[in-house]
């Protein structure tokens, strides 16, 4: 760590003249304020490390191979698993991409083509106010639209509700990536003659895959931990269910019932679902780092 | 003439649509513009929606839904949106107070003072807090935070400040305390990975002028950069704000979800998010679930609000370092 303690005052420090000591206790603040501000980043680590080997701990008993490819048993019958889950949360997980992925591209082209515009402003604007609506309106918002004039939970639901939260992410960051693709690509593939379109659907899309795949696995890591609006959209199900039209089990909403309940053996289930939701969460977020930055490092340029 | 023709026939299916078709560019603006749409429908739609549903309980209660402490499904079926409008406000006030500073401070390290190897793994352990799903927060909360770590703090704030009504006693494990300490946790990416980007745009010239004039680091950082991206700063600590506020299944799970009405800290309560958390699934009849849905519009348009807001702040920042230039 480099510290800077100002100039000009070494002929001071340690004299006894009220300019010496003021400067020794500038000095004094200057180094407890940077110690405090190290002190910050340590206590922010302690929870994430915290977290990650408590959940560790109480899981490694619960977690058997068959726990995986089981259907979860009801209380008190030993074995069981999170298989519906596991399925569940990729039937609604994948749906919610196959909504938002084309959208928010599309949305993102849009952005980056007119950047200035008002409809390009509002439109950054529009997705800056979606990213920060919380979950359960958004869960509220899904039932409204789908679950009371059906008149039953479902997957559906489900599905559309984790799209609306994927939706900012994809949109934010194809958008940030689409940028950074230099504009002399563009330039020369318009200049070839290739009409606007091609030029971004072959030219400037394919320059800025990886940023796209990186926003897609942010927003899945996301969507996937959601448990709050998928308690009155996806609702759960005991039972191993594919059916878009009937409600599903989810990951995060089986964590959440299973914690919440007054059976030791289904807490001891909520520990281990959790250990796999978190392993599946973190590694989506590392690897779409490790993605984009092989990106910058292929292409040289160094976002900010 | 023949040569052109069959190096037409080679290219691809796309390149011979593009040199025939002449209409490409118009569709695609076209569609990239209804995407666009779309996106601004949902948020129009979202405010619909909830308006619409909300009907029966806007009709029956009017504003006084703000201002009354009375929920009651089972009985009068008398519904007051008050407890759970203080109970959110209190938990996130609270939750910043504990992180704003430990978030800034996170901020400088990781812009001013983090040697440069260290900087990005830094930054990415404290945004990986960001991606722990809420539930486990939850989990982990309910079962070890709180046993460990609210109990005795509470235990030990009852006892020496617990003449103060906020400290007042008995102390529960699931509490206001317990949500405001976990929601803090989960804000501190947020805050801390906005402040620093703001902190990175202060213009090097600022930092070397304070410097070159005898400042300390920290006079620096305190007098010149703060100063400088106030309004950013701000707009990250009222993201944070957004957060905290609509935060649901980690609160709900260790608030302890119970109408106390008494102003401590220590006490169980509620928020608007856990209320439908917990309730809505089970909500009987119309006007308990309009009531509900009233709840979150409420959080909705408050949520809102916060996120203009912010996003206005932050925005001013990113234009003012524009003009003058980064570095």
């Amino acid at each position: 760590m480099s510290t800077y303690t100002g100039l000009g005052g070494q002929g001071f420090s340690g004299s006894s003249t009220a300019a010496g000591r003021r400067l020794t206790w500038r000095k004094a603040n200057n180094t407890i304020m940077l110690a405090l501000c190290s002190v910050a980043v340590a206590l922010a680590i302690v929870p994430l490390i915290w977290i990650l080997v408590y959940v560790l701990r109480q899981a490694i008993p619960a977690l058997t191979p068959s726990f995986f490819v089981s259907l979860p048993t009801p209380v008190g019958v030993p074995g069981g698993g999170i298989l519906n889950s596991l399925l569940g949360s990729a039937i609604t997980v994948g749906l919610g991409i196959l909504v938002a992925a084309p959208v928010g591209i599309l949305v993102a082209m849009y952005a980056a083509t007119r950047p200035n515009t008002p409809l390009g402003l509002t439109v950054r604007f529009g997705t800056d106010v979606i990213s920060g609506v919380p979950s359960i309106v958004m869960g509220i918002f899904a039932y409204a639209l789908i679950v009371e004039p059906q008149k039953h939970f479902s997957a559906l639901a489900g599905g559309l509700v984790l799209s609306f939260i994927m939706l900012p992410i994809i949109i934010r960051t194809t958008e940030e990536m689409l940028k950074l693709v230099p504009n002399s690509l563009r330039e020369a593939s318009l200049a070839l003659g290739a009409p606007e379109w091609r030029t971004w659907l072959s030219v400037m899309l394919p320059a800025a895959i990886n940023g796209v795949i990186t926003g897609i696995m942010l927003a899945v890591a996301r969507a996937a931990g959601e448990a709050a609006p998928m308690l009155f959209t996806a609702f759960g199900n005991p039972f191993l269910s594919t059916r878009l039209d009937q409600p599903i089990a989810t990951l995060p909403h089986t964590i959440f019932v299973y914690a919440i309940s007054p059976y030791a053996d289904w807490r001891a289930k909520a520990w281990a679902t959790a250990l796999v939701l978190i392993v599946l969460v973190l590694a989506l977020n590392v690897l779409a780092r490790l993605i984009s930055w092989w990106r910058v490092q292929k292409v040289g340029i160094v976002p900010r | 003439m023949t040569a052109i023709s069959r190096a037409e026939r080679r290219t691809s299916p796309l390149a011979r649509l593009s040199q025939t078709w002449r209409h490409g560019d118009r569709l695609f603006l076209v569609l990239n513009a209804t995407a666009a749409l779309a996106v601004l429908a949902l948020v129009l739609a979202i405010g619909v929606k909830l308006w619409q549903n909300s009907a029966l309980s806007r009709q029956a209660f009017g504003l006084a839904f703000l201002t009354t402490t009375t929920w009651d499904p089972a009985i009068t079926q008398i519904f007051g949106a008050l407890p759970f409008i203080t109970g959110t406000l209190v938990t996130a006030a609270v939750a910043l107070i504990i992180a704003i500073p430990l978030s800034l401070g996170i901020a400088i390290f990781l812009s001013e003072l983090a040697p440069q190897q260290l900087r990005q793994p830094l930054g990415f352990l404290v945004e990986l807090l960001a991606a722990v799903p809420s539930v486990v927060y939850g989990l982990w909360g309910l079962f070890a935070f709180i046993p460990s770590f609210v109990k005795p703090l509470a235990q030990g704030l009852n006892g020496t400040l617990g003449f103060l009504p906020i400290f007042a006693g008995p102390v529960f494990g699931p509490s206001r305390l317990a949500a405001s300490l976990v929601l803090a946790i989960m804000i501190l990416p947020t805050i801390s990975a906005v402040s620093r980007d703001v902190f990175r745009a202060v213009p090097s010239s600022q930092r070397e002028a304070a410097l070159a004039l005898g400042a300390t680091q920290w006079e620096t950082i305190y007098q010149v950069l703060v100063p400088y991206g106030l309004s950013g700063l701000l707009g990250a600590v009222i993201l944070g704000l957004g957060r905290a506020l609509g935060e649901t299944i980690a609160v709900t799970m260790v608030i302890g979800n119970n109408l106390d009405a008494s102003a401590s800290l220590l006490h169980p309560g509620y928020t608007m998010a856990s209320i439908i958390a917990n309730e809505f699934a089970e909500a009987t009849y119309d006007l308990y679930l309009h009531a509900l849905i009233e709840i979150g519009l409420i959080l909705f348009i408050l949520t809102l609000l916060i996120n203009l807001l912010a996003r206005l702040l932050i925005w001013r920042v990113a234009r003012g370092t524009a003009t003058e230039g980064r570095s």
